[in-house]
């Protein structure tokens, strides 16, 4: 494990192969070993943002592009704030609204993209799969910040960091994601990583904003919060797009909130102390009650959020180990 | 291959073959006579001797067909070609050259082209266009609805007229229940063959088949169902029409089971299944292929095997390639943004005979759905080894050993799932109405 004190070199050399691919493409195709040695570079990285000089010269000279085909602030910003306190250089590009609009394809603008000579990019995409089909066409190496349903691994790393620098541990505990299970890439990921970690993991919510089989994914399937919540260490809430609640998948705002809302109430029946987490950006009043996600002693809401700047700097560190002439000198 | 190009010109016989007759069963080592584009003789060769030995003209050309399988050609009832309009994808002359590789001798060509085929003149162009331009058999269908709507129904008496075969509107299900009850009423005024496309279009709006895998995936599904419901509300309207239905493409189990009751109740209705659904299933989407992206979607395992169930136990009529050529533009997309389709009429062979090879079912009864049963639901005269039938054959070998590389293939485009596979089944050549269109090199 890397010295948290030592600012200048971080972990030793040579540094060690931490994932087996290039791409961090999904929780899928990562054993327990990769994901745990993921956390482990990752919480070695939290020190030094909490530094007054919060840079280290690991990706020094690389070039780090995030692409962007759906809007998002949080996400970007984090890695974007990753890859700088690594010294990469680092370029937004939001496709949301040009190139895709005029008819190039993900393909083409990757292609482009990848002319330029970029040593890492960062991808999200609206529709399921589409990362990994640019990620075939490019010779950098390709992070998955999140593609339509299927998968946001950096959320999963960050939420089981959070969750294992509070509670010393993930295995054994039972965690429970509350929401919109159907349109959510980061209930795929959690789960595929809370299970591979052995949680318990729960699924809560109501039937149509559940996926077709997903009583077959390994974990238990509830659609009441108060038999869901029993004895839970972990709440994790989901957002839910305010566009679905007009009578598409639920009738209405009052009547989630009602049901499916987490409250003081509800989460009595969650274990006595337990913990309350959500991805953002928040609906307060839709699917968490304001005085839940401000509440100190519960919520981890302010945490994650750290926690993902520091895994991100992690992960970003790792594919970069699978660069070719790594300064590390590692393969 | 020989410089033997046998014409319609020309008698020709083909000796030293397995003649199978899926129709009457007919399975011995013969020859057969071709004369004027007709079958005129055939039967078994006892001690060397070909029974009709004695009345093959002079002049006629002898092939030796290398104890290789000899049988009706193939009629493949669902192709799509993207002439007119959409050339780049594939036109009738491309298409029938893959057809002719493929052992299709005859094939029903849909028609959502551009413009869209619902009037009695653009199923003369069709034809006509077939004539100078394909070198198999092109059947055209014509639109159930105009412009494929869903709202009026077509000139079905003047299609029929004009040599439609068929009416649909390909892959757009008709929604209004009222149009649809008075297409079947009307089309059993003129005993129009219907095929409308079978779908609640609301509950199949998705990318892949719905289930755990898709939803793994996070790819929106398309339940079984809405198939089923489809099929479930036409039978009722077709009871008491009188119309002759046929289910163009069925997916799932319960839609065998829903025809099964159907005929049950004394209503005519044919169905056909595509050589994707029976070799593939869900799982063949991994990774985001697109190339497997088909509609309806590839199934669960379980409904693939009932499928072939249904092949065996007769409930399915015909297999059909479902021959879609999709540009790779259109499939080099994100899985939920790419097209549907797949190309179909090379591997329709291999892939059918998968079912001979690996499930167990009857040699006869698999190349049955690829001839007499497709011929009987349409009608033809072709599709059987008879004297007097047109002589369209096609002579393959079951077991030869492939592997599937479309960059090989006729089509223009290059859209198949089943790139890579090793599968047994080679066509050798094929003849259409006593002319070879196609030789394996």
């Amino acid at each position: 494990m890397p010295c948290g004190g030592c600012l200048i070199r971080l972990y030793p050399v040579p540094a060690m192969t931490v994932l087996k691919q290039r791409h961090l493409l999904g929780i899928q195709a990562l054993t327990r070993p990769e994901i745990e040695s993921l956390l482990d570079l990752g919480d070695s990285y939290v020190p030094l943002s909490r530094e007054v000089r919060k840079k280290t010269d690991i990706l020094k000279g690389r070039t780090q592009i995030n692409l962007f085909f759906e809007s998002s602030t949080r996400t970007q910003s984090s890695f974007e704030l990753a890859g700088k306190r690594l010294g990469a250089d680092v370029m937004n590009m939001a496709v949301a609204n040009s190139a895709t609009k005029k008819g190039e394809t993900v393909i083409d603008t990757a292609m482009t993209l990848n002319a330029m000579r970029p040593d890492i990019i960062v991808v999200r995409h609206q529709d399921s799969g589409a990362v990994a089909l640019l990620a075939d066409r490019v010779t950098c190496s390709v992070i998955n910040a999140g593609d339509g349903a299927h998968e946001h691994p950096t959320q999963a790393l960050l939420d089981a960091l959070t969750i294992r620098r509070r509670l010393g541990r993930i295995e054994g505990l039972t965690v429970a994601i509350c929401g919109d299970i159907l349109h959510s890439r980061v209930a795929r990921s959690n789960v595929l990583l809370l299970s591979k970690l052995g949680a318990h993991v729960r699924l809560i919510g109501p039937k149509t904003l559940m996926p077709a089989g997903v009583e077959r994914w390994g974990a238990s399937v509830f659609h009441t919060m108060t038999e869901g919540l029993r004895s839970a260490d972990i709440v994790m809430m989901l957002r839910l797009q305010i566009e679905r609640m007009a009578g598409d998948f639920v009738p209405s705002i009052r009547e989630y909130f009602h049901f499916y809302g987490l409250d003081h109430a509800k989460l009595k029946q969650a274990k006595p102390g337990a913990l309350v987490m959500h991805p953002g950006p928040m609906n307060r009043g839709v699917e968490i009650d304001s005085a839940i996600a401000d509440d100190v002693e519960l919520s981890l809401i302010q945490e994650q959020v750290e926690m993902g700047v520091a895994v991100r700097m992690g992960v970003l560190d790792a594919v970069a180990r699978h660069l070719p002439n790594d300064p590390a000198g590692a393969q | 291959m020989t410089a033997s190009q046998p014409t319609a010109a020309r008698p020709f016989a083909i000796r030293n073959v397995r003649l199978l007759d899926p129709e009457s069963g007919y399975d011995a080592h013969g020859a057969l006579l071709a004369e004027d584009g007709k079958i005129t003789a055939m039967g078994p060769t006892i001690f060397g001797r070909d029974l009709f030995g004695e009345q093959i003209p002079a002049g006629a050309e002898v092939i030796d067909g290398g104890g290789h399988i000899l049988c009706p050609g193939f009629i493949d009832m669902r192709v799509f070609t993207g002439e007119p309009g959409s050339e780049h994808r594939e036109t009738l002359e491309s298409a029938s050259r893959a057809a002719a590789a493929g052992g299709v001798t005859t094939f029903v060509m849909m028609p959502d082209t551009d413009p869209i085929i619902d009037d009695a003149a653009l199923v003369d162009f069709i034809l006509r266009r077939a004539l100078a331009t394909a070198s198999v058999r092109v059947l055209p269908a014509a639109a159930l609805t105009r412009g494929l709507k869903g709202e009026a129904m077509t000139e079905f008496g003047l299609l029929q007229e004009a040599g439609a075969v068929m009416v649909t509107d390909a892959t757009r299900a008709v929604g209004n229940a009222l149009v649809m009850r008075r297409c079947l009423s009307y089309a059993s005024n003129f005993d129009v063959l219907v095929a409308p496309h079978i779908d609640v279009p609301e509950l199949a709006q998705g990318a892949a088949n719905e289930g755990e895998f898709a939803g793994r995936m996070g790819l929106p599904g398309i339940p079984g169902i809405a198939e089923v419901i489809g099929l479930e509300r036409d039978l009722r309207l077709l009871a008491g029409t009188g119309a002759r239905y046929h289910a163009g493409q069925v997916s799932t189990a319960e839609s065998l089971e829903v025809i099964r009751r159907a005929r049950a109740q004394g209503l005519t209705i044919s169905c056909a299944v595509s050589a994707h659904h029976l070799a593939l299933n869900e799982l063949d989407i991994a990774d985001y292929k697109t190339f497997a992206k088909v509609h309806p979607p590839l199934r669960a395992e379980w409904e693939r095997q009932a499928l072939v169930e249904g092949v065996r136990d007769g409930t399915i009529d015909a297999i059909v390639s479902s021959h879609d050529p999709q540009a790779t533009e259109a499939k080099r997309l994100p899985f939920a943004q790419a097209a549907f389709g797949a190309i179909g009429l090379e591997t329709l062979l291999p892939a059918s005979l998968g079912l001979y090879h690996n499930a167990g079912v009857a040699l006869r009864d698999v190349l049955a759905k690829l001839t007499c049963g497709p011929a009987n639901i349409l009608r033809l005269p072709q599709g059987r080894l008879a004297p007097g039938a047109p002589a369209d054959l096609v002579l393959f070998d079951p077991d030869a050993p492939v592997r599937i590389d479309p960059q090989t293939f006729h089509s223009h485009t290059k859209n198949s799932p089943f790139k890579g596979r090793l599968m047994n089944g080679r066509v050798l050549r094929t003849i259409v109405g006593g002319r070879q269109v196609y030789a394996a090199g």
